[in-house]
Parts: structure tokens; C-alpha cells; sequence
């Protein structure tokens, strides 16, 4: 598999820009640009209400947008490749009269799958999926989390070649949440395209290789996630035995100071311009008596905080504590 | 399946419609749906019958005779002799004490007068409301007058010369078929436009809609679902037909016949079949923009108040023109979309000219595709207002161009 490289000659399966959605007089989007290479997973990241679904109404053509274009595989009419494309909806939905094979196979049909071999491949994507004993079972007969399955296999049983899922994690378990994930993985190894919006951070950060946050109907940021986590510099984490001494000299004057009792001094600051080993030697002079030292990579967390800003991180925070039920 | 990146518009609409039309067939709705006519005409025979009696009620015809014993049998026996001639026209009589106040004769509990004749043959006196007293002065002078004259006049025999119809017959007849039919279409697209929108509205509750609109142009959705419609329709048609043509011929003769059409029966039977799939699909399109606009179902049925009574004028509008062929209201009521389907019904039970209907349903199909593409419109400006199905942004959303 080709993973995306960044690079300015990426094939493009969803290309965006400036895109605007008005609702009388809430501006729900605002300039939106996004680029999402093919065969990458790219994550929408962003706290409820902040203008993730209508992004991607107007990715799929569900809506238009005020202003702006955007293009998936090439086409400006999202209707026109819809073939290529796999949809799964915040608030799924299905038939509840419907079978199992019959509902997948509807679900196909709709993305010009003819219905005969929908249900063939529904009732395969059932078995594999430990659903092979509801394959004649209503929709309505079914838990939640298996209608939710169910909807999945219809997204994915005409073979897409791009997979749209909105907040694809929220009502499921951590063991459905964890197939997920692994499901992504592997549409992505085979060389679909998929992109999913998202409140939870870690799902973006283990998952996605590029990402969109999305604050307020903006992007302020979209590229890699390597990118975005680099934009805050790396934190030394050190920790010494003794508080004082004239090694402290060394540290930076700004270094956040944090005691553990009387034997455990932590220390956090940047990684200073002359690096690691020039800092060492002072300490080690000056027996600070150094317990561990460490450098930590800011995580996407502090990418978002540091790029959206404490209010849209608190909201997002707010979002994962209420398990995303707005 | 050719190997293009989208389906067409129709094979697209084509799912939608198979998979509803299969949902419906198979659901307790069509089962009421094909009860469904036989509420109005059980409500129609109960209301017509109940009606009759209050008005047999309402309606007496008993003048009391409170005249001399010789007045009153000279009066009852001008009645016998007038009765074959005029019968209908004149009042039933019965005999009132001669002493007792006319006023109080008619306030006697029980007996029901509308008048009292008093007085003698000479100088007969009616008392009686006013306006029965207009109703009657005339008869009840005449039978008086026979009565005096005391003699039988002798009325020559009028010799019968039947023919099959008159004009004015056949235009009295014709109007009726025009009624019936005009009645039928608009019952049976009543109904229908009711069905399409719950629906619609049981859509929106599945959250299917969203699913439908990521895939397929909004208007091949829409189109889908009236197609459906018509399909159900179609098919509870044949089953009545079926039904009514087995009691036919078990009744034979027993039921009233309709007078054939101008247009003779199996064309006048073909062309409202087709007017009823265009007004059909004219109704059931701004119903199920109405199904658009709306959240709840509380709001559908608000919403739908005011087009289910428009529709009511618009077939007010076509019943009272049709016996003003070529007025400048028929003409409007064959014009006007809604309206056309019934008014040029009522044209085929009533003319045998055939180019009107070619033109009326070239309009109506155009109409039909004008009135599918503005609803789809509305409804994809409506139906995806926000991240959680509609609810958290209320309000019209900007242009929307309908694929």
C-alpha cells in the first residue's frame, strides 16, 4: 500500500475550498479547505456544532454550499461518482421491515449495486462479521449495535472507493469501537480512501494519517498529524532528587517546577537551542542528582489546544464527558 | 448495469419505487387502503338515509280542515279529483274540529299541521307562518274553487310518445357521470396524497432520509416515492374494480346504472385513470413538500391543513363549472393544475371532442415535472438543516441547486 506522502502531487480523492454554509443567521461553515489524498484516512476534528456534518453534507452533495467548490474525485457533482462512495450518517438509519441481506443489499442498490448481488455479498459480509445467524431477521428485531453493523456492511458492500463516516464511534462500545478502528485500518491498506469526522481525539491521533480541525466553521489547521503535533516543540521532562543548587542555572528561568515530596523535584521546559547533552553536563556536575529525564512529543491534544484554541478544547472535552449525546 | 460512476436519474428513482412500492404492498396500510372507499360510502348511505327521514320530518305536507261538515267532504273530495292530475302539488288533508281557534289546531301537540284552512269554500282563510302561507294560498284556493264548482271537469287523455332521450336528458345524465367521477378522483387522491406523506413523515423518523439523499438526487427520490404511490394505487384499483364488477354481476339489474359518457365508456374509464395519476402526482408532490418542510408530524398535519383545504375549493371549483362548459370558470378550472384533472373529466363524461385532453395532459405533465423539481428543491433545502437531523437550526437554508 501506498500511504500518502505529503507531497504537492498527491492524487486527490476530496479537494475543497472556501467552502461557506449560512442557516438564516448562523454561519455554520466559513471558508472551509480540505484536501484528502487518495487511500489516506484523514480525520474531521472537532467538538458538536462545530460544523463537521455540514462539511460533509457538502462533500457528498446532501446540500450545496453557499459559496466555494469542492471536488471529489475530480467531479464538482459528488452525485455523478457515487458509485465510488460510502456514506455512513451521524444518526443511522435503516427500514425497521427490512431483512438483514435486504436492508445491505437496498444500501447497495442505491450506490447502483444490482440487488441480487447485494444480497449474495450482505449475507458474506454477515458471516464474516458474526451476523450470519440474522441474516432473515427485520431490522427492528435486531440490538442497537447490530443495526449499527448492519448499516456499516451496506456502506461498504458496493465497494467503495471512498468511505465518509460521521462520527462513526459515537454510540458503540469500546470491543465495536476497537473492530472499527481495525476495519478503517484495513479499508485503508486495501486502498480505499476513508475519511470519518470525530469529537474524540485518540481516534484521530491512533488512526488518521492527515487531519482537519475545526473550530467555529473554520480549519485553522489540515495536514498530517506528525505536522500538527510538531507546531508545539518538545517538552523536557526532568526529574532530580535535589531542589536547589547551582545546576539550576542551567535550566531555563521559565522551567515549571513540580515537587513529589522532598526527594522529587520535576522539571518541565523546552528543549533547549544547544540540545540535551549540553544541559546534562551542569546537572551532572552540580549532583542534581538526576532520578529521569525524558522528552515528550506534544500529542494532538496539545496540537489542539495550541491551534483551536482553550475554548474549543474544553468543548471538546465537554463533548467526550457526555459521551457525544448533545 | 452500464459502468458509470452514478445511477441515472430513473434508475435511481426506480429503487426507491421497488422497495416502497414492495413496503406498502405488504403492509397493514394497504390492507386499510383498500377499505378505505368503503368508509365514505358506508358514511354516505348512514348520512343519506338519517338525511331523508329528518327531511321526510321537516318536510310535512298536512293542511287541517276546520271548515263546515259539507265545506270539509267538498273540499277532501276536489283533492281526490285533482290528486291524479296535480297530486304532487297539492297539500294532504285532514279533517280539525270547526269550533276550536285555527291557532290553537296548530299548536296541538302531535299533529303537526303547517296551516289551517278555515272559513268556507266562498271564503276560504289560511292561517298558518307566513311563509307557509305563501307556499299554500295558491293550491288551497284552487282546490277550494273545484270544490264550489261542485262538478268533474273532464281532462283529455294525453297520448304518450316516448323517445330515448332529449337534450336536455342527456345533459342531465351526463352531468351525473361527470359528478361520480370527479367525486372518485378526488376521494381516491385524498387518500393517496395522505399515504404518501405519512410515508415520507415515517421516513424522516428512520432516519433514512440522509442515507437516500447521500446517494441519489433529491427529485429521483422524490419521484420514486409518488411512482410507488401510483404503483399501490394502481393495484387497489384493480382490486376494487375486481370487487365491484363481481357485485355487479351478482346484482345485475339492482344497481342504479351511470349513463354512458360522450366519450363512450372505455376511453372516459382510460382517461381517468390518467387524469387521476396526474393529479395525483400533482397533490402527492406538494405533499410531500409539505413532508419537507416539516419536522414533526404535529407539523405535517398543521402544515397539511391548508393544502387538503385549497385542494377542497380547487374540486369545488371543477364540480360547479361543470355545467357551464366553455365559461370562463371552466375554462380556468381546466387550466389551473390542480384543478385540470377534474374539470377535463368532467369534459370527457360531457364532450366527445378529443384534442382538449391531449392538451390538458401535455399541460398536467409538465406541470407535474415543474411541481416534482420545485418540491425536490425545497425539500433538500429543508430536510438537511443540521448535524442532527434538522434539529438544531431552524430556518430556510440558502440556494440549492437540484440535481
Amino acid at each position: 500500500m501506498t500511504r500518502p506522502s505529503g507531497g504537492d502531487n498527491r492524487k486527490l480523492a476530496i479537494e475543497a475550498h472556501g467552502l461557506v454554509k449560512r442557516f438564516d443567521d448562523t454561519l455554520a461553515v466559513d471558508g472551509v479547505d480540505i484536501a484528502v489524498p487518495e487511500g489516506a484516512i484523514y480525520g474531521i476534528l472537532g467538538p458538536n456544532g462545530a460544523g463537521k456534518t455540514t462539511t460533509l453534507r457538502m462533500l457528498l452533495g446532501i446540500i450545496d454550499p453557499d459559496a466555494g467548490v469542492r471536488r471529489v474525485f475530480g467531479n464538482d457533482r459528488p452525485h455523478e461518482v457515487a458509485k465510488l462512495i460510502g456514506y455512513l450518517p451521524e444518526e443511522r438509519g435503516l427500514y425497521p421491515a427490512m431483512k438483514c441481506d435486504e436492508a445491505i443489499a437496498f444500501l447497495g442498490a442505491l450506490r447502483g449495486l444490482p440487488l441480487e448481488e447485494g444480497k449474495a455479498r450482505g449475507r458474506v459480509l454477515l458471516e464474516q462479521h458474526g451476523l450470519g445467524h440474522a441474516v432473515d431477521r427485520q431490522i427492528r428485531q435486531l440490538s442497537k449495535g447490530m443495526a449499527q453493523t448492519v448499516q456499516l456492511l451496506g456502506t461498504l458492500v458496493h465497494r467503495p472507493k471512498l468511505v465518509v463516516f460521521d462520527e462513526p464511534f459515537s454510540g458503540l462500545d469500546a470491543i465495536n469501537q476497537g473492530k472499527l478502528e481495525v476495519m478503517i485500518r484495513e479499508l485503508a491498506h486495501s486502498g480505499t480512501t476513508v475519511i470519518f469526522s470525530t469529537h474524540v481525539i485518540h481516534h484521530a491521533e491512533r488512526l488518521c494519517d492527515e487531519v482537519a480541525i475545526i473550530a467555529g466553521g473554520k480549519v485553522p489547521y489540515a495536514g498530517s498529524v506528525d505536522a500538527a503535533r510538531d507546531r508545539i516543540p518538545a517538552q523536557v521532562r526532568l526529574e532530580t532528587r535535589s531542589a536547589s543548587g547551582p545546576w539550576r542555572s542551567a535550566l531555563p528561568g521559565d522551567a515549571r517546577h513540580d515537587a513529589k515530596g522532598e526527594a522529587s523535584h520535576f522539571w518541565y521546559f523546552p528543549v533547549p537551542e544547544t540540545g540535551i547533552e549540553e544541559l546534562l553536563k551542569p546537572l551532572i556536575a552540580g549532583q542534581a542528582g538526576i532520578l529521569s529525564l525524558s522528552i515528550e512529543r506534544a500529542g494532538l491534544h496539545d496540537a489542539f489546544v495550541e491551534i483551536a484554541g482553550e475554548a474549543a478544547a474544553r468543548a471538546l472535552e465537554e463533548d467526550n464527558a457526555r459521551g457525544a449525546k448533545p | 448495469m452500464k459502468d458509470t460512476t452514478r445511477l441515472s436519474r430513473f434508475e435511481a428513482a426506480r429503487v426507491i419505487a421497488q422497495r416502497d412500492f414492495r413496503a406498502i404492498l405488504f403492509s397493514r396500510a394497504f390492507l386499510f387502503f383498500l377499505l378505505g372507499p368503503l368508509f365514505p360510502i358506508i358514511i354516505g348511505v348512514l348520512a343519506g338515509g338519517i338525511g331523508g327521514q329528518v327531511q321526510r320530518d321537516a318536510n310535512t305536507r298536512l293542511v287541517a280542515v276546520a271548515m263546515s261538515e259539507a265545506d270539509t267532504q267538498a273540499l277532501i273530495a276536489a283533492r281526490a279529483r285533482l290528486a291524479p292530475q296535480i297530486g304532487r302539488a297539492l297539500p294532504e288533508l285532514a279533517v280539525a274540529d270547526a269550533g276550536t281557534a285555527p291557532e290553537v289546531i296548530l299548536r296541538e301537540p302531535g299533529k303537526n299541521y303547517v296551516a289551517v284552512v278555515g272559513g268556507t269554500l266562498a271564503a276560504p282563510e289560511l292561517t298558518a307562518p307566513q311563509p307557509a302561507i305563501d307556499y299554500w294560498s295558491g293550491p288551497v284556493a284552487m282546490l277550494a274553487a273545484e270544490a264550489g264548482t261542485r262538478q268533474v271537469a273532464a281532462y283529455p287523455a294525453v297520448a304518450p310518445r316516448p323517445v330515448a332521450t332529449s337534450i336536455a336528458a342527456q345533459r342531465g345524465d351526463r352531468i351525473r357521470t361527470a359528478q361520480a367521477g370527479q367525486l372518485l378522483l378526488f376521494l381516491l387522491m385524498m387518500l393517496l396524497a395522505g399515504m404518501v406523506l405519512s410515508n415520507l413523515v415515517e421516513e424522516k423518523a428512520n432516519k433514512v432520509i440522509e442515507v437516500l439523499a447521500a446517494a441519489v438526487p433529491m427529485d429521483a427520490v422524490f419521484l420514486g416515492k409518488l411512482v410507488a404511490m401510483l404503483g399501490v394505487s394502481l393495484v387497489g384499483i384493480a382490486v376494487w374494480a375486481a370487487v365491484g364488477s363481481a357485485i355487479a354481476m351478482l346484482a345485475g339489474n339492482a344497481l342504479p346504472q351511470l349513463p354512458a359518457p360522450a366519450l363512450g365508456w372505455p376511453l372516459f374509464l382510460a382517461l381517468g385513470l390518467v387524469y387521476f395519476a396526474m393529479g395525483y402526482l400533482l397533490l402527492g408532490s406538494l405533499f410531500l413538500t409539505i413532508g419537507g418542510l416539516a419536522t414533526t408530524v404535529r407539523e405535517v398535519q398543521t402544515l397539511s391543513m391548508p393544502v387538503t383545504m385549497a385542494q377542497l375549493l380547487v374540486f369545488f371549483l371543477a364540480a360547479s363549472s361543470i355545467t357551464r362548459p366553455g365559461s370562463l370558470m371552466e375554462l380556468f378550472a381546466a387550466a389551473f393544475p390542480l384543478s385540470s384533472p377534474f374539470a377535463m373529466l368532467a369534459r370527457a363524461a360531457q364532450s366527445d371532442a378529443l384534442w382538449p385532453h391531449a392538451l390538458a395532459l401535455g399541460w398536467q405533465a409538465l406541470c407535474v415535472l415543474l411541481f416534482v423539481r420545485f418540491g425536490a428543491q425545497i425539500f433538500r433545502r429543508r430536510v438537511m438543516k443540521s448535524g442532527k437531523g434538522g434539529r438544531a437550526v431552524k430556518g430556510h437554508v440558502g440556494s440549492v441547486r437540484a440535481r
